[in-house]
């Protein structure tokens, strides 16, 4: 009988948990479009071949204006990540130059950059890249995903929701119509069309298939630690149900020896 | 059997089991907490430096940074190195050949960690009793070939893994 | 108790115990008569030593890592998350064991409002209990300030901009606070120092809120005192022990799912913006158990009358051993006070939650009654119910549940149901 209540009272705070979280993951524009990614749920894991592609993309169309600087090439080689193979990202960190220095001489040189290298920052500051960009600034990708409510499905959204604007709204010059940007105004313009890059893997590179692809790639770069995180929770949670059950039929055992339900 | 030991053996059977499966449970716990100390993969991918040589003379040497600690690079004259290879091994407290110190056909190139393996000190170089190098802390006297000689440390200084990437570059690491 | 007969066996344990009595102490804890009849609701206390102890082994690790800059406290935050060897497991965990940690005090303080534990003799141990609950919220706040995002900037400079309602010195306060002109460097730095003093604090605190237990004992869901150990009680161990233990592994399930499988569905997304001075997010709110008070502060339309009605909220909680009433502890055999407990949780949730809505329309009405009715409980509905409730009987001892002679069933099931 007791036992049944403290379940009910866990039911009510979860209830309570889950509508406060709702209630923060309202976004501003209309309803994001919904995919099914691999990554969801309690064995969720990354597409390789997405996240490849996804990279791909990123390097070619996003990286001319957004930064990433938490994370490294060494990444893209790491488990649960797109896995290049070593030589792969070698080949990757060393297509970027990279600063370094100062040198003997107390000179800055440029040379190849290096699996242990942060990715290189388009802009040298966050000034200059809003100088750049009409005044706004492109925001750092590392965390982009975690940092927005409802985190992939929105950044997903807002790459496949530009459309032409209502009748009744105004866009300066440099304004986009979005239909899931927050304000549904945004200062970049549609970086997605189709063939926009042309995938190693043979796969068709439509606007969908790119936007996809690409927040799986955001994903991955937000929350590198996902796939390791699925499998020790799953491991743990059985951990505990089987130490919970062998502690419950001890307790039953020791409360025996009283008059006393338990 | 009695029923009653039954009983009892049941217990102590649930009991071993719970604080078993809780006690692997807490030692699974505490590795994370352990390993954390440990270098963090940012350390680890820094584990390898190259060094450019093409402006060490003969005789001079140079001290690059890997890993945190210095690395010393000496270019060895003809004499130096027939000086290393003349030494009478039972002389020696930690005994190696000046040719296991180095690399084949590059035997003028002698890089090795610049700490002393008494306690962690950076020996002076051209310095001590042996044309090598002398350690200030605790006067450990090493010959031109890095070999402890007199004094109290226990071995010879380190040989990093090195390669020469071509014959101007080392990658150390 | 039976700890004052206690010798140790060996000569070196009588030897030391001599010197210090750390034996006694020991088994002065494993033998302390319990209250046989208590229920789930009393393992939160075990929980919370749980979740402190976690805490405090989390956050010196990730004191480690941490650099209290503000030019590099959000990437080394990050640093945490990708490169630190199970970083980002110790991270999580610290983040929502904040939460986990309101959580079990929630229920462990609605415990003692249900039972009325905070009643005589019980007082101390309740208001060094409410000085453990502020000192846990000021290190939250502190703690949620570190990643220096862009909720932890803005959250450190509305928070300290209450202390501005003071008059006259309000403004100098805050300077003092910040050590700068706003929240910057200097006021991260500061907050670090505290956040790691903090649970030390509360550590001690604890121990005397154990003490002070220790010397009436626990109350019970009956409510009333001990008439005979050997029938009413049990020794600590093994009898609580396991049972804290069930419920602590209980706690740990749903923990780990939040730590592995939702890790941030009770943060805040902006916390994942570096913090930027210049913008303020468009709604900002604070984490989930400070709610309900940033409900009350903004029901008040004046700047200090909202401060002062919000530490209202928590310090009208010291005087309630003395605001109420009644004779009979338990709400159990309180059928008026019982429904306005309830009312009281409903309240409280229905304030939490409008806390995280926009204060504006409907929302902005329910926070103000929400508000007026958590006043009136205390102020109104406490001293008023004590004195004119009709109690039920209350049963002589705890394992005899049957009033003597009144042999009414229907008391002894009322006693099983609890709530």
């Amino acid at each position: 009988m007791k036992r049944f209540k403290f379940k009910n009272l866990l039911v009510i705070f979860t209830l309570f948990f889950a509508s406060i979280s709702n209630s923060f993951s309202a976004g501003g524009g209309g309803e994001l479009l919904k995919v099914d990614w691999s990554f969801k749920g309690i064995t969720g894991k990354f597409d390789r071949a997405s996240l490849q592609r996804g990279f791909q993309v990123y390097k070619e169309v996003c990286a001319s204006c957004h930064s990433m600087q938490y994370l490294s090439y060494r990444n893209l080689g790491e488990p649960g990540g797109p896995e290049f193979s070593e030589q792969e990202v070698k080949a990757i960190a060393a297509s970027i130059e990279i600063e370094d220095g100062p040198d003997e001489q107390g000179e800055m040189f440029i040379r190849p950059g290096r699996p242990a290298d942060k990715f290189k920052n388009p802009y040298p500051n966050v000034k200059a890249s809003i100088a750049a960009n009409g005044g706004a600034y492109p925001p750092d990708m590392s965390v982009l995903v975690k940092a927005r409510p409802g985190g992939s499905n929105y950044i997903y959204s807002v790459l496949m929701g530009y459309e032409d604007p209502p009748a009744d709204v105004t866009l300066d010059d440099g304004v986009y119509y979005n239909k899931y940007m927050i304000g549904n105004k945004i200062k970049m313009a549609s970086p997605l069309s189709d063939d926009i890059v042309e995938y190693s893997d043979g796969t068709q590179a439509t606007v969908d298939q790119m936007a996809k692809d690409v927040t799986t790639f955001l994903s991955w770069a937000a929350e590198p630690e996902l796939e390791e995180r699925h499998r020790t929770g799953v491991k743990v949670i059985i951990y505990l149900i089987l130490l919970t059950t062998l502690v419950y039929l001890s307790m039953k055992k020791i409360w025996s020896r009283v008059d006393s339900e338990v | 059997m009695s029923k009653e030991e039954k009983k009892v053996n049941r217990r102590d059977f649930l009991f071993t089991a719970s604080y078993t499966i809780g006690a692997v449970g807490l030692g699974a716990v505490v590795w994370p907490l352990v390993h954390q100390m440990n270098p963090d993969k940012a350390q680890q991918a820094l584990a390898t430096t190259e060094v450019d040589i093409s402006q060490i003379e003969p005789g001079n040497s140079i001290t690059v940074l890997w890993r945190g600690k210095p690395v010393f690079l000496k270019r060895r004259t003809p004499e130096e190195i027939a000086e290393a290879r003349a030494v009478n091994l039972s002389d020696l407290p930690d005994p190696q050949k000046d040719e296991e110190r180095v690399k084949d056909g590059k035997d003028e190139w002698l890089v090795m960690l610049g700490v002393c393996t008494h306690l962690g000190c950076v020996p002076l170089k051209d310095k001590g009793d042996y044309n090598g190098w002398f350690c200030p802390c605790h006067g450990s006297h090493y010959d031109v070939s890095g070999r402890i000689r007199k004094g109290p440390a226990p071995t010879n200084m380190e040989i990093p893994k090195f390669e020469f990437v071509d014959n101007n570059t080392i990658k150390i690491g | 108790m039976s700890d004052h007969e206690y010798t140790p066996k060996s000569k070196i344990g009588k030897w030391f115990n001599d010197r210090l009595p750390l034996l006694t102490l020991g088994s002065h804890l494993t033998d302390y008569p319990t209250p046989k009849n208590l229920n789930y609701w009393w393992t939160f206390g075990g929980i919370l030593t749980f979740c402190l102890l976690t805490q405090i082994i989390t956050g010196i690790v990730l004191a480690m890592h941490y650099v209290a800059h503000a030019d590099l406290a959000f990437a080394s935050v990050e640093h945490i998350m990708r490169d630190v060897n199970y970083g980002w497991l110790i991270r999580y965990i610290h983040s929502n064991g904040a939460s986990m940690f309101f959580l079990a005090v929630y229920i462990h303080i609605f415990r003692s409002l249900f039972y009325g534990s905070y009643k005589s003799p019980r007082e101390v141990i309740w208001i060094i209990g409410l000085l453990i609950y502020l000192l846990m919220m000021a290190a939250a706040f502190m703690g949620y300030v570190l990643p220096w995002g862009q909720m932890s900037f803005w959250g450190a400079t509305v928070i300290t901009n209450l202390f501005s309602a003071i008059p006259l010195v309000g403004e100098s306060i805050t300077t003092w606070l910040w050590g700068a002109y706003s929240v910057d460097n200097p006021t991260l730095n500061r907050f670090f120092s505290l956040h790691y003093l903090i649970p030390f604090l509360i550590l001690g605190l604890v121990v005397l809120h154990i003490w002070a237990l220790h010397v009436p004992g626990n109350n019970n869901p009956v409510g009333i005192e001990i008439k005979k150990p050997s029938k009413d009680t049990v020794p600590f161990h093994p009898y609580i022990t396991i049972k804290d233990t069930f419920a602590l592994l209980m706690f740990m399930i749903i923990f780990a799912g939040f730590v592995f499988f939702s890790p941030n569905v009770l943060g805040h997304s902006d916390n994942y913006i570096p913090a930027n001075p210049l913008v303020t997010p468009a709604h900002i709110v604070p984490e989930w158990y400070l709610l309900p008070f940033y409900a009350i502060l903004r029901s008040v339309p004046d700047k200090l009358g909202g401060v002062i009605l919000m530490f209202g909220a928590i310090f009208i909680l010291f005087v309630l051993p003395w605001l109420d009433t009644s004779k009979v502890r338990s709400a159990v055999f309180r059928p008026i006070y019982r429904q306005f407990y309830w009312i009281l949780v409903l309240d409280v949730l229905m304030l939490g939650y409008m806390g995280a809505m926009p204060a504006e329309g409907i929302y902005l009405v329910l926070a103000r009654v929400g508000t007026l009715y958590y006043f009136a409980h205390f102020i109104i509905v406490l001293p008023v119910v004590g004195l004119l409730e009709k109690t039920d009987p209350v049963p002589m001892s705890i394992s005899e549940p049957v009033l003597t002679g009144g042999a009414d069933p229907a008391l002894a099931r009322k006693d099983n149901e609890k709530i």
